[in-house]
């Protein structure tokens, strides 16, 4: 268990200020945080372009999906944040060097013609909860788009977890089934190599009789 | 770990942040989830988050003016400086985190390839901005004041000028993107995307104020926007655990 940065012990309950309110990303969110998918003529930024160095060693995931509005179309404009821990379930949080790559954070887009999105990482590891529980190997994504009003949280579990999965706190919180199953990354083949990685589906709908499970954070 | 050494965060106040349906913004009636969300305890995906350093921002992410701009050639508009600081709910300065923004041009228009408004795209002036906050949690961008534009909701809707803003915090609950507002602009009253928040009191949290004494003269006007991040909390999460 890492030392949380807030770690303070006078942190109060208390609070002094209202936190600033969200607004919507917008259509244009790609300008900001995803310069090279705006197409137009931004090119130097890479800020979360990869998820983890290319050296690091583990099972190399691929997962494909779709994320579907109410009316069962593609959302073609959204951007998505991935943050997960690396196989041993530690997250890092040391920064980026000139030496030295991030690991476990990223942005993927979804594509402007098709709505797709594809995530390529390392599988992470499970991590204990503060007070010991495992929890199931996840990954937390984040998503922001236009008619999105405060982004939306929620993790994307693995399907071939079956029992870290039977033993996860936040996956039994949730009765039902079916929405249980909205988390679950869909194993579609591959061993785990660079050149072969292991491949999931997840598809993610804001609306609807499939709706995903989203997580006040 | 005792439960009690456990850091954690009040859950955010729903009826403060816009609801997920709010149909006079239109693009939320097929994108808002129906279902609330489920509680989640933290857990350290929660309580921590990617760790930004001057490696990802160089000085000149933070001058927008310059950042897109040939060598000695400024971007069209009215020169302004945007800053502020990054406070916790507890006032407490959030130090070397990642604030990144992205805006219209003065003609209110994005270099964006799905903007297509008649507003010209200014071949001086990108349009993204980052910078990282010092250790009193301040940051600045130099910068142009943005266009309002015309956009596609109701048939006669206004953005009021505006400026994105990304806020990452030390932990990823703490994960924010707003709007900022210039005041006294009379567009700010009759946009659905601003009243897709209920409280005035709220509304005027995005609002930057003309702040005379950081104008530089001859130079730019000054807005100043400070940021308010969800603040830690050593009991939250003892609580929670009493709740199940």
């Amino acid at each position: 268990m890492q030392k949380s940065p807030f770690a303070d012990p006078n942190a109060g309950p208390a609070p002094k200020l209202p936190e600033t309110p969200s607004q919507t990303a917008g259509p244009y969110v790609h300008i900001g945080l995803a310069p090279h998918a705006a197409g137009c003529g931004f090119d130097q930024s890479t800020l979360g372009e990869k998820i983890v160095p290319a050296t690091a060693e583990g099972t190399r995931i691929q997962i494909d999906g779709t994320i579907f509005d109410g009316a069962g179309d593609p959302v073609r404009d959204a951007l998505i944040e991935v943050w997960h821990a690396d196989p041993e379930g530690i997250y890092h949080t040391t920064p980026q060097t000139t030496t030295k790559q991030r690991y476990g954070w990223g942005r993927v887009v979804t594509d402007f013609e098709t709505g797709s999105w594809q995530v390529k990482t390392i599988k992470p590891g499970p991590c204990p909860d503060p007070i010991g529980t495992p929890i199931a190997p996840h990954i937390n994504l984040w998503i922001v788009a236009r008619g999105i009003n405060l982004g939306l949280h929620t993790r994307l579990y693995f399907d071939d977890e079956t029992q870290a999965n039977t033993a996860d706190q936040t996956l039994l919180r949730i009765p039902d089934l079916d929405q249980r199953n909205t988390l679950l990354a869909r194993y579609r083949g591959g061993a785990g190599t660079v050149s072969d990685p292991r491949r999931y589906r997840f598809d993610i709908h804001l609306q609807g009789a499939a709706e995903t499970v989203f997580f006040d954070v | 770990m005792t439960r009690s050494d456990t850091i954690g965060f009040a859950p955010r106040d729903r009826d403060w942040h816009p609801p997920a349906y709010t149909p006079a913004y239109r693009s939320s009636l097929l994108r808002s989830p129906r279902r609330q969300p489920i509680a989640l305890d933290h857990s350290t995906g929660e309580l921590t988050g990617p760790v930004f350093g001057h490696a990802d921002v160089s000085s000149l992410d933070s001058d927008l003016l310059a950042n897109f701009a040939a060598p000695d050639i400024s971007p069209i508009g009215e020169r302004i400086l945007i800053h502020g600081r990054v406070l916790d709910e507890q006032a407490r300065p959030v130090p070397n985190t990642l604030v990144e923004i992205w805006q219209a041009n003065a003609s209110g228009r994005y270099r964006h390839k799905n903007d297509s408004y008649l507003g010209a795209l200014d071949p001086q002036f990108g349009g993204c901005g980052r910078a990282l906050t010092d250790q009193q949690g301040r940051y600045q961008f130099r910068t142009l004041k943005p266009g309002a534009y015309p956009w596609p909701n109701g048939g006669n809707d206004w953005r009021p000028a505006h400026v994105h803003f990304s806020i990452f915090g030390h932990a990823y609950a703490q994960r924010l993107i707003t709007q900022l507002y210039f005041e006294g602009d009379p567009l700010i009253a009759h946009c659905p995307i601003v009243n897709t928040i209920a409280d005035p009191k709220a509304v005027d949290r995005l609002i930057a104020k003309l702040d005379l004494t950081e104008t530089v003269p001859f130079d730019m006007v000054a807005y100043k926007f400070d940021i308010v991040l969800r603040g830690a909390c050593s009991t939250v999460f003892e609580n929670r655990l009493e709740g199940n």
